[in-house]
């Protein structure tokens, strides 16, 4: 079994031709990623019992000559901060390392009735905060493409297993970019939905109005697939969308002909690097599939790292507020009293980058600074959106880069916040207007580096983001041609 | 200098985090950086903004409301049982109450 290459479609080929049984697949994906997980510490830890149950599952459903689902017998790892009935989940954090959650996320819980089999947990930034997944408590994860750099992050481990080959397709997270700037790092699609499309019950609260769950995947289609099975409102998540969720694969038919598409110049403007260059090339492929392209402004984008990272830390603060040492498994030995016990048990429990978020968060929401920071980082937020739906007006995609360089070295940006910070420009605007958005391979840099190609389109319109995005993949955009 | 150490600890005194002098003072390097950055957000004229405080987008009206029905909780043992510390059906903390 070539099983690193699989796609979804190849499981479903290899169950019905009776190549393999969904449980001989789980014996082999979870044998392949133990032999393959010390190169790149993508997973924290695999869960063998509930992926051979879920296989046993789909073999009885094929017995029977029932329709397994979708996802039937494929390998699927879920970022760590997406929580899971029985199987611990870390978040990354040192604070969480014993804890082992008493129910699954919704988006789990769809992605098993559709027959997937949940192999692991991957590793991320602590709380999903960090581009780099350096923040980790449990380590670094190293890029499968090169192993001296960074997967990118937050969702480092999931991008870095789908490229690995050790997972078929995986959930990551997006607050900020957290699941296309790792896509674009290790060369695979990477998806954030609309805002509200996927549930976020189960999803380890970081920033309540930017949290997504999405799909990592080889393919246009894999990550289509996977959309497919996990969206849709979820009466456990009071924000999840009422809109039906379309069949994403039908979209997968290369109608791209005429389709409009927008430049922001404000993301060119600058970027005079080989990622640049990668861009431009793959703007020329989509202008020789047929589509229209033009150049548009969204003026709002130079205040978009400012508000986003008042909002995202303002948001993180509240939220991380639980973490006391009460219910969630750790507590600091010693202290005598409650409010002693609860600074103590944080103090030595949150990372570095979670303590400089909560207190960036509680300092913009504190008395006196709530009218000059919070208030006007949700103003400016309003322009940012309303940047995108004039946008819209005009055409019906904008292809940008996703981040401003490939992957960089192990260590090169870590002991500088802001410059981190600074590298979410292209990925932030996205997030925080709500629109889908998604990272597909754009070819790779003279020293063999991926960069992705990213794609905004309508809240909703998700079926013409994936129609490019596979459209141009078929035309050979991966290999930069 | 946007923020001075002092208001470092009067924050994390805020946030309950327990930080140690050099994380106070490398704490007050970065913020003071960090928020020198977002002071950028004053040259841009909000005024007749409304604030964005969630997603918005055209949609029928969400039924944000569950029907009224019972449904099983997790259970107290459940519950309880990632507590570093419980014990008679209850989350034990310190002491805060003197008798």
């Amino acid at each position: 079994m070539e099983i690193a290459s699989f796609t979804i479609e190849r499981v479903q080929q290899g169950l019905r031709a009776r190549e393999f049984s969904a449980a001989e697949l789980a014996r082999e994906a979870l044998r392949f990623a133990e032999a393959e997980n010390p190169k790149t510490n993508a997973f924290l830890h695999l869960c063998p019992a509930r992926a051979l149950a879920a296989a046993a599952r789909v073999d009885e459903k094929i017995a029977r000559g029932e329709d397994p689902g979708p996802l039937a017998g494929v390998p699927v790892a879920i970022k760590d901060v997406i929580v899971t009935k029985g199987v611990r989940t870390t978040c990354g954090s040192r604070l969480l390392e014993h804890y082992v959650p008493p129910y699954d996320a919704t988006a789990v819980t769809r992605l098993e009735e559709a027959g997937g089999l949940v192999l692991g947990k991957t590793n991320c930034d602590e709380f999903a905060m960090g581009s780099s997944n350096e923040n980790s408590a449990f380590g670094p994860v190293r890029n499968p493409i090169a192993p001296d750099r960074v997967p990118g992050g937050s969702s480092g481990g999931s991008a870095a297993v789908v490229a690995q080959g050790t997972a078929v397709v995986s959930l990551g997270s997006d607050t900020g970019g957290s699941i296309r700037q790792p896509a674009s790092f290790c060369g695979v699609v990477g998806v954030t939905p609309t805002y509200g499309r996927v549930s976020r019950y189960g999803l380890t609260a970081f920033a309540s109005s930017l949290d997504h769950i999405g799909p990592f995947g080889r393919t246009v289609h894999d990550a289509a697939v996977l959309l497919g099975a996990i969206a849709g409102r979820d009466p456990l998540d009071a924000t999840s969308a009422e809109a039906p969720v379309p069949d994403y694969t039908a979209a997968l038919d290369g109608q791209v002909k005429g389709l409009k598409l927008g430049l922001p110049v404000e993301y060119l403007k600058n970027l005079t690097s080989e990622t640049g260059d990668l861009i431009a090339r793959g703007v020329e492929v989509l202008k020789k599939q047929g589509c229209e392209v033009r150049e548009i402004s969204l003026p709002a984008t130079d205040y978009a790292i400012a508000c986003y990272y008042i909002i995202a830390t303002a948001e993180a603060s509240s939220n991380l507020a639980r973490y006391d040492g009460v219910r969630y498994t750790r507590r600091a030995v010693g202290a005598d009293t409650l409010s002693e016990m609860y600074r103590a048990t944080r103090g030595e429990g949150f990372g570095a980058e979670c303590k400089r978020r909560i207190m960036l968060g509680t300092y913009v929401l504190s008395a006196g600074y709530y009218d000059a920071y919070y208030l006007k980082a949700q103003k400016v937020r309003a322009l940012i959106a309303r940047d995108f739906s004039r946008a819209f007006e005009q055409v019906h995609v904008l292809v940008a880069p996703v981040s401003p360089f490939p992957a960089f070295k192990l260590g090169e940006k870590i002991d500088d916040p802001m410059e981190m910070y600074l590298s979410d420009i292209f990925t932030i605007t996205g997030s925080l207007a709500g629109i889908p958005c998604l990272s597909v391979p754009c070819g790779k840099t003279a020293e063999g580096l991926p960069v992705g190609m990213q794609i905004l389109t309508r809240h909703f319109d998700e079926p013409t983001m994936f129609r490019l995005a596979d459209a141009f993949e078929k035309a050979g955009g991966a290999a930069g041609l | 200098m946007k923020i001075s150490e002092e208001e470092v600890r009067y924050v994390a005194d805020l946030a309950n985090l327990k930080l140690t002098g050099s994380e106070v003072a490398r704490m007050r390097a970065e913020l003071d950086e960090i928020l020198a950055h977002m002071d950028r957000l004053k040259e841009l004229d909000t005024s007749g903004v409304e604030p964005m405080a969630q997603v918005l987008y055209e949609a029928g009206e969400t039924a944000t409301l569950r029907p009224d029905c019972e449904r099983p909780p997790l259970g107290q043992q459940t519950a309880l049982a990632n507590a570093p510390q419980a014990g008679s059906g209850h989350f034990k903390v310190p002491k805060v109450i003197e008798r």
